[in-house]
């Protein structure tokens, strides 16, 4: 057997897919199991009825939304906290993280209670016809609010490595600045930026908490996905609830999928000769 | 393109990076900035390209004053220490970018033959598709060049350009420079804190301490006659001896050397390795051997002489020195400062 100087390989790699087969593949295994347990027919019906349908639609447009949203700010905002330097910068940044610290169906009220058409923001935004609460929107708000930090903590780290001198040589090439953002400074942080991307949707396809305060959860039109799983749980209908889980679940798999096609991509240059 | 620094000044915070410094540099010279590190070169060059502002005096391009023109419009090519080649582009990629963003547009085929014709010049053809993570520091340094030059700079600025290569590459790549150089007769002002480099490369050498220009001159008259002590010791390895001087005439114990224009009272004495010749006894100062150093060129030999200074001197290969035998030192060239 070829030595290997770093020690301690067979115990921690033991110990690891121990606690990944134990903690994440075994759930979703029973997962998939239960929905298997369906024939194929009563699992196509389960997964394809109107109300699911329309709880995919609303689901992935609000997280595709939200993505894009964030994907924009989250962007500004690691760029501002790591560019400039000013008061506050440090609270600022320590703000970022709050979503995740946050109990969800804590920022789901406080949402609620903001964009509810007698809230600080609802009140303001009812006399211009725009409701909030109960509708998609509020959706898209709670996910925006629980996947921000992931962009800005993906890009944060690669845009402070970003070499200055990088930027310098663009300038002294004659570049504008617009040209060396969509040149230089996009495509290296095209990696992080995807990586940030997709926990981003996928921390918003399946958010529960934050939405079902605002969302209102009207069959048809505000009930996201997750939603209908817990519902056909507390029916006691678990094959019902483990095929409608299992659809999130391949869609999960399929998007991680696809931005690690794209980071490969992006990362190219990055492979030897 | 003729450059003129008029006292310059910049500060960074509270620390004066460079203090008033004024310079000429003619069309079509190579010229290096030397000094060691915190002497304000880099400061100097980077103001000249436009990557700061001088916070007083002006530069001037010609007859133009370039002073606040901001870097993407004074017309520098700058190679930077660690190359700065855009990781995600390929070599081509890179040497075509200052063209793809000029605002004179030229044809895809136009950029592409320009590409061909430095990859040439930067002798890299067939590399034009590889990335930058894919080639040797030598060759990353040429594209930089290439990429460089491949927007047309009235001056080229070159920042510490072979200061992350080995020994061997960096003398190569110095010969190459020069040469394309002289090919291309564009302005160029380089920075380095190597002398041999400075002296090597440069048709004139811009010596900088602590924000100030020390000396001038043309590597024979920096090398020849060094106006300081400080660049004495800065431009290659030197022994200083303390003497006396009385009457023009410099005392190291019992030995005497000339000093017509010295003032009475200390001096320091300023000796090359070469300046002296060993010999085993006779005249001159006693000194006794206290390592000697192999190298390829010939013996390096540690001694102190009487008093106790130490001193390093050099001998011919095949002579016969061990440490702990006393000899005498005879002083065949020497320079003197006032202590």
């Amino acid at each position: 057997m070829k030595r290997n100087v770093l020690p301690g390989l067979p115990l921690s790699l033991g110990i690891t897919l121990f606690y990944v087969g134990l903690i994440v593949v075994l759930p979703l295994a029973a997962l998939v199991f239960k929905a298997a347990s369906l024939g194929p027919a009563e699992y196509w019906a389960i997964v394809s009825s109107p109300r699911a349908v329309a709880s995919y639609r609303v689901t992935v447009l609000s997280a595709l939304v939200a993505t894009a949203f964030n994907l924009v700010f989250g962007l500004a905002l690691a760029w501002v906290l790591v560019r400039y330097r000013f008061p506050g910068r440090r609270i600022v940044d320590a703000i970022v993280d709050l979503p995740f610290a946050l109990p969800t169906a804590v920022a789901g009220i406080a949402l609620t209670t903001l964009f509810a058409s007698n809230g600080w923001f609802g009140s303001l935004l009812a006399p211009l016809g725009i409701k909030v609460a109960y509708t998609p929107l509020g959706i898209m708000v709670a996910m925006c609010f629980t996947s921000l930090p992931f962009i800005v903590r993906t890009v944060q780290p690669v845009l402070e490595d970003l070499d200055p001198a990088l930027e310098e040589a663009a300038q002294s090439l004659g570049g504008s600045d617009s040209a060396i953002f969509v040149r230089v400074i996009l495509p290296l942080l095209m990696p992080a930026l995807l990586a940030g991307l997709s926990l981003s949707f996928a921390r918003s396809l399946g958010e529960f908490g934050a939405i079902i305060f605002i969302a209102g959860n009207q069959p048809m039109e505000t009930e996201i996905t997750a939603l209908l799983a817990f519902i056909r749980l507390e029916e006691y209908d678990y094959q019902a609830a483990a095929a409608i889980a299992s659809v999130l679940l391949i869609t999960a798999f399929l998007m991680l999928a696809a931005t690690n096609l794209l980071q490969a991509r992006a990362l190219r240059y990055t492979a030897r000769s | 393109m003729k450059i003129r620094l008029d006292q310059v000044v910049k500060t960074f915070d509270t620390f004066r990076a460079v203090h008033g410094v004024s310079l000429d540099i003619e069309s079509g010279q190579l010229v290096a900035l030397l000094g060691p590190s915190g002497s304000g070169k880099t400061t100097i060059l980077r103001m000249v390209a436009g990557l700061e502002y001088a916070d007083g005096g002006h530069i001037y391009f010609g007859d133009q004053d370039a002073t606040d023109i901001p870097v993407r419009d004074r017309g520098v090519g700058f190679v930077f220490q660690h190359y700065a080649l855009f990781p995600h582009m390929t070599v081509a990629e890179n040497i075509a970018f200052g063209m793809k963003v000029s605002k004179t547009k030229r044809s895809k085929s136009e950029i592409a033959t320009r590409v061909e014709e430095l990859l040439r010049l930067v002798k890299l053809e067939g590399l034009g598709d590889r990335f930058p993570g894919q080639i040797s520091g030598g060759q990353r340094q040429r594209v930089a060049l290439a990429r460089a030059l491949a927007v047309d700079p009235k001056v080229l600025l070159l920042d510490e350009p072979f200061g992350a290569l080995d020994a061997n590459v960096r003398r190569d790549l110095r010969r190459w420079l020069r040469e394309i150089h002289d090919e291309l007769g564009i302005t160029t002002l380089f920075v380095t804190h190597d002398q041999e480099e400075a002296l090597d490369l440069a048709d004139r050498v811009v010596i900088l301490d602590q924000g100030r220009i020390v000396q001038e001159g043309t590597p024979a008259e920096v090398c020849r006659a060094p106006n300081s002590a400080f660049v004495m010791r800065f431009l290659g390895d030197a022994n200083r001896i303390s003497a006396n001087v009385r009457d023009g005439r410099a005392y190291i114990g019992e030995t005497v050397i000339d000093a017509p224009s010295s003032s009475d009272g200390p001096i320091d004495i300023y000796l090359r390795p070469g300046d002296v010749d060993w010999r085993p006894e006779g005249d001159g100062i006693s000194a006794t051997i206290v390592r000697v150093l192999d190298r390829p060129g010939g013996r390096r030999v540690l001694a102190n002489v009487e008093g106790g200074t130490a001193l390093e001197f050099d001998v011919p290969p095949e002579t016969d020195v061990r440490s702990g035998q006393h000899g005498r030192l005879l002083i065949k060239r020497s320079r003197l400062y006032p202590a």
